[in-house]
């Protein structure tokens, strides 16, 4: 069928201000968003400009706003968003150019949480032991492949330079419930002021956002009730 | 086109930010003094390390009553190379196994367990006990994302010991004179700035190259830029001939189901409803290694058993029982269920053979090192490791779970043998113009007025897929030669839209395309001229191993006028004398 793209786009060194252009595509019903953005790039306009790499949803690359809601382009089929389909940029990032954001502050609130295991006891010979269970404890969360869908799709984050964003909090919480981890108290000091879990107004739309289905507002939950009891 | 170009001084610089160039970049940084960069045209963490599902080998014994060891890891590595595989190298591969897995897991790397809270272990092809016997359970994994949680967990372990990263940059050429590397050249995707990066040791870890075939589990961005460019300054490559073409990708799609599914217990039936596997494998069955599989399902496609008439055969995880499966294999099921609509749980999955894994690649020695030429000498100051290098420990055949583990073996090791390499050598001094051969091949794709590049790269596919798949002969290579050297030529007109200096991905897409038409070149010439057949290299007008001509590496050069020149390096053999291969 033919689908019609209204994609937003920019290039600072050429526009004054972004504008939608009109692309149509000759698609199938199961064929992905993004093999649309690469038929309009390959075939009609090579100027067009995302990121991608493994398009089935595992690199993170392709978040973008799809009909208005935060989606990966290589994990959205056509027939779910049917005959027009609008794409936009992520929020709250600066614009590089078209569909690609700056998402250098995201990296820098992703570091700025330990996100790294901390255990300086000398290592055992062989593996540090750990139950099915504890380790199922923090499973949700190792699933996170950094797209910054969530962060983008956040009201606090929009409203608020200084919030350091789901995908930051999702990423400590990989680390606090991980019962070989040493750092608790010093992520959580990082975590509990106002750029961290408090700024979170429960608002859902990261849990929303979440390609992987990451329960991300009860990981945020959980990392607020371990900053009250000053661990997990 | 932007003239800036800033130069930097590095005493490493590892191309690459995927599982191989993170964990060289790992120990590198572990070493007092030296300045380490990683250049990556991805974010590391897009890398395609991220993907790889099913598991990393190690003969920890942890779910086996029998126990496991590493000479039965060797044994069944050197077995499913078909005997080509360099042994000194698989010997080191399999013994260092136990430890690197071990040191990932004190890093953080959060692996499934098991009940007694140890590292749990899977079967998976080609892997068994006791030198061949029966399945044995040696890939370490966590649920269906073990690539994703290693290249996370050392891309963890980079930021906490502050490796420098250089993101979205490209190298768009290796700077090497006289068999000595002096560095390369990048360009910033975002601004078109040109950077030379002046170092004292590289590392090339750039993945593979399946975009040369229609169907294939490899990312967009694997397109094997390193080996192109290495092979156009008269450097070797290594056994190109040898690629993997995986049994199980999702039909039509190529995105890969791991072979954990049969590892756990799926099996793959033909229209009539028969595990048509125990015909061609009695004893693994579907779990015999890769290549025995993919064409066992070529020959049930061909004799009339696809399902529905259609190319395809089914992968029936159906009485695995959905616990095992969202527990083990939840991302399988997601993707069965975003891109094809349906539950492995109640329905079998649709699959066909995929373009999956590079055997050749860049020839190294056991440290990384670079070799010159067949005859084992070393270009200085230049390594590779992952899937663009070949050690090779390999051969014609990869088991499943070698790679992650080759890319953390010989990751490692490139990584302490350059740190050290470093410490002892000065700065070679740069050539005269070093930014010069980049600028006049990038402004010839920005001034084409050919091909679109898209045209180029789907007659590139369909030639490789065509001819130079599973099934493999004489006219169908030379044809394939013969077109790949026109698409070559085609290349060199190929035409762009976008004349922007930022983000252009017209210009950098173009510039992989003339990357994978070195591949092919390579992997068709290669192919052609090896007259037997060995692992996954199977020639229909060559049938049989050769042992008496061909027990032996590949070696090609690039020479003046798009010729190819062979040379020959006879594989090692330690432990194990070739036999034949039953499964
Ligand atoms: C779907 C899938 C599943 C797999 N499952 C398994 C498994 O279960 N077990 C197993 O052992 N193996 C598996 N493999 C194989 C294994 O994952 C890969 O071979 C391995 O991850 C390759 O790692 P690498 O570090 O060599 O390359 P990659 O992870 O591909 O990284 C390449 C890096 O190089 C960078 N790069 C490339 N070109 C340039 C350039 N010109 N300039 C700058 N940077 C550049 C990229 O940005 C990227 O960071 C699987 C592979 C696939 C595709
Ligand atoms: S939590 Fe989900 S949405 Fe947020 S960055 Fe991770 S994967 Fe993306
Ligand atoms: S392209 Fe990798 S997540 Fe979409």
């Amino acid at each position: 069928m033919r689908v019609r793209f209204d994609i937003k786009r920019y290039d600072p060194e050429k526009d004054e201000a972004p504008y939608f252009q009109n692309y149509e595509v000759e698609l199938g019903e199961t064929d992905r968003v993004l093999d649309g953005l690469n038929e309009i790039r390959w075939r009609q306009d090579g100027t067009l400009t995302f990121r991608r790499s493994c398009e089935h949803g595992i690199c993170g690359s392709d978040a973008m706003r799809i009909n208005g809601r935060n989606r990966l382009a290589c994990k959205t089929l056509i027939r779910e968003v049917g005959r027009r389909v609008r794409i936009e940029p992520l929020l709250g990032f600066p614009v590089v150019r078209d569909l690609v954001v700056d998402q250098q502050r995201f990296f820098q609130d992703y570091r700025s949480v330990l996100p790294f295991l901390v255990n300086d006891d000398p290592p055992p010979p062989r593996e540090r032991l750990q139950s099915p269970e504890a380790r199922r404890r923090f499973d949700d969360t190792t699933k996170c492949i950094l797209c910054a869908a969530c962060t983008t799709a956040c009201p606090s984050a929009w409203g608020n330079d200084s919030f350091l964003g789901p995908a930051a909090i999702v990423q400590a919480h990989r680390f606090i419930f991980d019962t070989r981890d040493h750092a608790t108290v010093e992520r959580l000091a990082r975590l509990a002021g106002r750029c961290g879990v408090w700024a979170c107004r429960t608002a859902y739309n990261c849990t929303m956002a979440c390609p992987r289905e990451i329960q991300v507002t009860r990981a945020i939950a959980e990392v607020k009730r371990a900053a009250l009891l000053g661990g997990p | 086109m932007s003239t800036r170009v800033e130069l930097h001084r590095l005493d490493a610089v590892v191309v690459g930010g995927g599982g191989a160039g993170l964990a060289a970049a790992v120990y590198l940084a572990r070493q007092p003094g030296i300045r380490t960069g990683v250049i990556s045209k991805l974010y590391p963490t897009r890398s395609h390390t991220g993907t790889a599902q099913g598991g990393v080998g190690a003969a920890l014994g942890n779910c086996d009553p029998e126990g496991d060891s590493w000479e039965w890891h060797m044994f069944d590595t050197v077995k499913g190379s078909d005997y080509l595989a360099d042994q000194d190298a698989v010997e080191i591969l399999c013994r260092e196994a136990i430890e690197v897995v071990y040191e990932l897991e004190h890093m953080g790397l959060p692996f499934s367990r098991t009940v007694d809270g140890r590292i749990a272990q899977r079967r998976f092809g080609g892997h068994a006990l006791n030198f061949g016997e029966k399945p044995s359970r040696r890939a370490c994994y966590a649920a269906d994302r073990t690539g994703h949680m290693i290249l996370q967990t050392l891309y963890q372990q980079c930021i906490r010991q502050n490796v420098e990263f250089y993101d979205e940059y490209q190298v768009v050429d290796l700077l090497v004179e006289e068999n000595c590397c002096k560095g390369v050249v990048a360009i910033e995707i975002a601004t078109g700035v040109l950077h030379v990066f002046q170092a004292k040791a590289v590392l090339f870890a750039t993945g593979g190259w399946g975009r040369m075939f229609e169907i294939t589990s490899n990312a967009v961005t694997l397109t094997g830029d390193a080996p192109a460019l290495v092979w156009r300054r008269g450097l070797p490559l290594e056994d190109m001939e040898f690629f993997q073409i995986h049994p199980t990708g999702i039909y039509k799609l190529g995105i890969l189901i791991t072979e954990g599914v049969r590892g756990e217990g799926g099996v793959l039936r033909n229209s009539e409803g028969e595990r048509f596997m125990e015909v061609y494998a009695p004893t693994m069955k579907d779990l015999a290694s890769r290549d025995v599989v993919s064409r066992a399902i070529y020959l049930e496609v061909k004799q009339g058993r696809g399902i529905g008439g259609k190319a395809y055969v089914n992968l029936d995880a159906t009485h695995l029982g959905r616990e095992l499966i969202e527990e083990k294999l939840p991302d399988v099921a997601d993707f069965c269920r975003t891109y094809i609509g349906i539950d492995p749980a109640i329905d079998p999955m649709p699959v066909q053979p995929t373009a999956h894994y590079a055997m050749g690649g860049l020839p190294t020695d056991p440290d990384g090192r670079l070799l010159a030429d067949a005859d084992g000498s070393i270009v200085d100051g230049l390594y590779a490791a992952g899937e663009c290098a070949c050690v090779s420990v390999h051969g014609a055949n990869r088991l499943g779970t070698n790679s992650l583990l080759d890319l953390l073996v010989f990751g490692r090791r490139a990584g302490l043998h350059m740190g050290v390499f470093a410490a002892g050598s000065d700065y070679a001094a740069l050539p005269d113009d070093p930014t010069g051969p980049a600028i006049e091949a990038l402004e010839r794709i920005r001034n084409g007025k050919g091909d679109r590049a898209v045209v180029i790269r789907d007659e590139m596919q369909a030639a490789m897929t065509e001819h130079v798949s599973v099934f493999r002969e004489e006219p169908g290579l030379a044809e394939a030669v013969a077109k790949i050297e026109e698409l070559r030529q085609r290349f060199r007109g190929v035409k762009i839209d976008d004349t922007s200096e930022k983000f252009n991905l017209d210009l950098v897409e173009a510039f992989e395309l003339g990357c994978l038409l070195d591949c092919a070149y390579a992997t068709a010439t290669a192919a052609r001229n090896r007259t037997e057949s060995r692992g996954a290299h199977y020639r229909e007008d060559f049938q049989g191993r050769n042992d008496q001509e061909w027990l032996k590496h590949t070696f090609q050069k690039l020479r003046e006028g798009d010729k190819v020149e062979f040379s020959y390096r006879q594989a090692t053999i330690t432990r194990f004398e070739p036999k034949e291969r039953v499964y």
